[in-house]
């Protein structure tokens, strides 16, 4: 197609094919993959993905080196994962693996916030917030500012080897590597002491797993932000063949109004003249040229296209310059869509965003959200397991006695180091004894545990001769913060004292 | 070269060869895959140089880098042993009470202790040192030749009865059937160790009892019944019993006629040194250590 003397002078015919065009994609199972080069665009869509993508890399990149004051016992970076010592810090919060609930909870939230997302506004995950969109954008623009915007870049591709195509493609693959390789190094400062690792990593005396995972997200980073892209989304990326279970007739979806756009004609003003029905669309391609999944959104929604909304931007320039109003592609739904399409002019409501199910999905996704949050603010940071020896269960004493061994754990989740009385409650006659405890009375003793420690404490429980009258007894044991630092925060476990069969 | 055929509903080309009239087309593999095939190929090659490989009659082709699973396990057990040595060093060095006072060194002689007591002792005294008929329960505060760090590891050491061992301890109680006392003696006998334990007896035999068991028993068992360590006499008077589950009259006059006698081995020439000391800690953690 050559560009075309009837269109506007103006507007450009881009020469663009769509290389993941749903119809095209049948024929031989197997061929090399062809290019799609994303054309530079500018507008209200494309300048929100410039802010959002700025967000997202930036939050990247700055967290781990957001430092947060934990006192003495703990270590003052806000967000860590810290594998080697189980714990996992989010700026104020600490987590323990037993509350890995909470990440639980996290997960049912990202989960339900999709649903809810997808149900409200289709793929607004994949246009504007997934790290494949994001990174490929990013390399993009260094392929822009290298290569040249896309007439450049295929004719540079179609071209022979010279001495300037080969520096090009050298000095692009190399800022490509670097920002991979910035990628693959922010991960790792979220599992160590940041300034720590960043010195160590480059003294060499970082540990292999580190240089490993940098190794393994700067090779993915380059392959899929660089040469994989698209394909990644369309081949790859289970998420496109969940969500067409989870748009309905009001889900907001990337569209080609073609109720509005159809007959389209490059001949428009020929046609218009000659009294023949044109519809808006001018065929210029320039919703093609910029898609970066190398789709034409005219066929409909289809898997290929993440909703990016880079071909509402172009087209809207389009329609500016040929004085036409905009959105011939446009955010829309089915409804909208079919009611328009059977000639009622219909304008999209912002009330279709409430509906049902919208409403319950924010529900949900509210809900754990104030669960984690209440239960984030009243949990305990002390925690109690006694654990009763199973072998033997029960020994019998010289004086014809009773004794049950208890492991005895006492998880200190305080930031400074605590004492802790421990009381027995039941079994009247009864008392205990343990290595490490100091003995108040034969009921009651105390014991220190470290900041942000787990004491685990060997206790006997003996019962005078007689005393015992079943096999399985009850009793308690109330562990309370005490001292200066504790705040008097208390538990009492329950668990059982065995004894022989009671004939 | 010949003109290739095409298929004409797929537009594919065929291989040209035909089966009954059936031909095949020629679809080629992804190149993705064939790529993936070729440096399979290549890592093969550089393997089976580097790995050991080929079969030979007897051995096998070794490979450069000489790997084997035995030499790799090796090598892990060496890096554990050489992660304990710290601990191990300390443990030789130090005394069985020293090593009970050390928080530190307890917890690992503790640890070390069960494994080592899960691989040579749990046959007799049981998985939770619980014991059984014959032998004795570790878990309790019943003690025959002595409940001390220093006690349980000279036991330990030297076993009980051990025939190969000059030092251990050892005893042996008369088979008083054996023409020391009569039938009517040894129900006696029994009937007054009944008494001492506080079970049911006949008085009249027991009283009888008592001035047999001050001239035959006492040397060993004490005038009291309290037993002797030194002897390895056990305790007569308290609730705890090593031959049987309860203390009836049969079951003592069966004990006092022809005794049962237990035997342990001597540990020293078995295991080394730190590892009867963990023992030791470990048996003295159950919760009956004097």
């Amino acid at each position: 197609m050559a560009v075309n003397e009837q269109l506007d002078s103006t507007i450009e015919q881009h020469d663009a094919v769509a290389v993941h065009s749903e119809g095209k994609r049948s024929t031989p199972l197997y061929i090399a993959s062809r290019k799609v080069y994303p054309k530079a665009v500018s507008g209200y869509f494309r300048n929100l993905k410039w802010i959002l993508t700025a967000i997202f890399l930036g939050v990247y990149y700055i967290t781990p080196w957001i430092r947060w004051d934990r006192g003495e016992h703990a270590p003052n970076q806000a967000v860590l994962v810290d594998i080697l010592h189980r714990r996992f810090y989010f700026f104020g919060i600490e987590i323990w693996p037993q509350e890995f609930y909470y990440v639980a909870g996290l997960l049912i939230m990202g989960g339900v916030g999709l649903f809810l997302i997808t149900s409200v506004a289709g793929r607004a995950w994949c246009g504007y917030a997934c790290w494949q969109t994001v990174w490929t954008d990013l390399f993009l623009v260094v392929e822009r500012w290298i290569e040249g915007d896309r007439n450049a870049r295929i004719r540079l591709e179609n071209g022979p080897w010279t001495a300037s195509r080969v520096a090009k493609f050298l000095a692009k693959n190399a800022v490509w590597l670097l920002i991979a390789l910035a990628t693959g190094g922010a991960w790792i400062f979220y599992f160590a002491d940041a300034p720590t690792l960043l010195k160590s990593f480059f003294t060499g005396q970082a540990p292999f797993v580190a240089y490993a995972t940098v190794g393994v997200l700067t090779f993915t980073t380059f392959v899929f932000a660089g040469y994989m892209r698209e394909q990644v989304c369309i081949y790859m990326c289970p998420w496109p063949r969940i969500q067409s279970a989870m748009f309905d007739e009001n889900s907001l979806l990337v569209t080609y109004n073609a109720w509005r756009g159809e007959p389209r004609s490059l001949h428009r003003k020929k046609a218009l003249a000659a009294g023949q029905k044109v519809g808006d669309c001018v065929d210029c391609n320039a919703c093609v040229a910029v898609c970066p999944t190398g789709i034409d959104i005219r066929e409909g929604s289809q898997l290929g296209c993440i909703t990016c909304a880079l071909c509402i931007d172009a087209c809207n320039e389009v329609m500016d310059k040929m004085g036409l109003p905009r959105g011939l592609i446009s955010y829309s739904n089915t409804v909208t869509y079919n009611d328009n399409a059977a000639g009622k002019p219909t304008h999209l409501k912002a009330s279709t965003v409430f509906r049902p199910r919208t409403l319950i999905y924010f529900t949900v996704w509210s809900l754990a959200g104030l669960l984690m949050m209440m239960s984030l603010f009243t949990r305990e940071r002390l925690d109690v397991n006694i654990v009763p020896d199973r072998n033997p269960l029960y020994t019998k004493l010289s004086d014809g006695g009773l004794r049950n061994g208890y492991q005895l754990k006492i998880l200190n989740m305080k930031q400074q180091p605590l004492t802790f009385r421990v009381e027995m409650q039941g079994l009247a006659e009864g008392s205990f004894a343990g290595d490490g405890l100091t003995m108040v009375s034969p009921r009651e003793a105390t014991v220190n545990v470290e900041a942000d420690k787990l004491k685990n404490v060997k206790i006997y429980v003996t019962m005078p001769p007689n005393t015992v009258k079943s096999e399985s007894s009850e009793l308690a044991f109330k562990v309370t913060e005490t001292g200066p630092e504790g705040d008097g925060e208390s538990l009492v476990t329950g668990t059982v004292f065995h004894g022989p069969k009671v004939k | 070269m010949s003109k290739r055929e095409r298929d004409e509903i797929s537009g594919t080309e065929t291989t040209g060869h035909t089966w009954d009239g059936l031909k095949e087309l020629n679809t080629p593999l992804p190149r993705w895959w064939v790529w993936t095939f070729y440096v399979t190929i290549i890592w093969a090659l550089g393997y089976s140089i580097v790995y050991p490989s080929w079969p030979l009659l007897t051995t096998n082709v070794k490979g450069l880098w000489n790997w084997s699973s035995r030499g790799d396990v090796a090598a892990s057990l060496s890096a554990a042993q050489g992660a304990q040595k710290e601990w191990l060093d300390k443990i030789n060095a130090a005394d069985v009470n020293a090593i009970n006072a050390d928080e530190q060194l307890r917890n690992f002689a503790v640890a070390g202790g069960a494994a080592a007591f899960k691989v040579n002792c749990v046959q007799c005294h049981g998985s939770g040192a619980a014991g059984a008929v014959g032998y004795p329960n570790l878990n309790d505060n019943d003690w025959l030749w002595g409940g001390s760090l220093d006690a349980i590891y000279t036991t330990i050491q030297h076993g009980i009865r051990s025939t190969d061992d000059g030092s251990t301890r050892d005893s042996a109680m008369p088979a008083f059937a054996d023409g020391v006392l009569d039938a009517t003696q040894i129900d006696q006998v029994a009937n007054y160790v009944l008494k001492l334990s506080g079970n049911e007896a006949d008085e009249a035999a027991a009283t009888a009892g008592a001035q047999l068991f001050t001239d035959n028993c006492a040397s060993c068992h004490g005038a009291d019944g309290k037993g002797m360590r030194d002897f390895g006499a056990p305790n007569l008077t308290d609730s705890i019993w090593l031959r049987f589950d309860a203390p009836t009259k049969e079951n003592i006059v069966a004990q006092i006629s022809k005794p049962h006698h237990g035997l342990m081995p001597a540990w020293a020439a078995k295991l080394d040194d730190a590892t009867i000391k963990q023992l030791a800690v470990y048996v003295h953690s159950l919760g009956g250590g004097e």
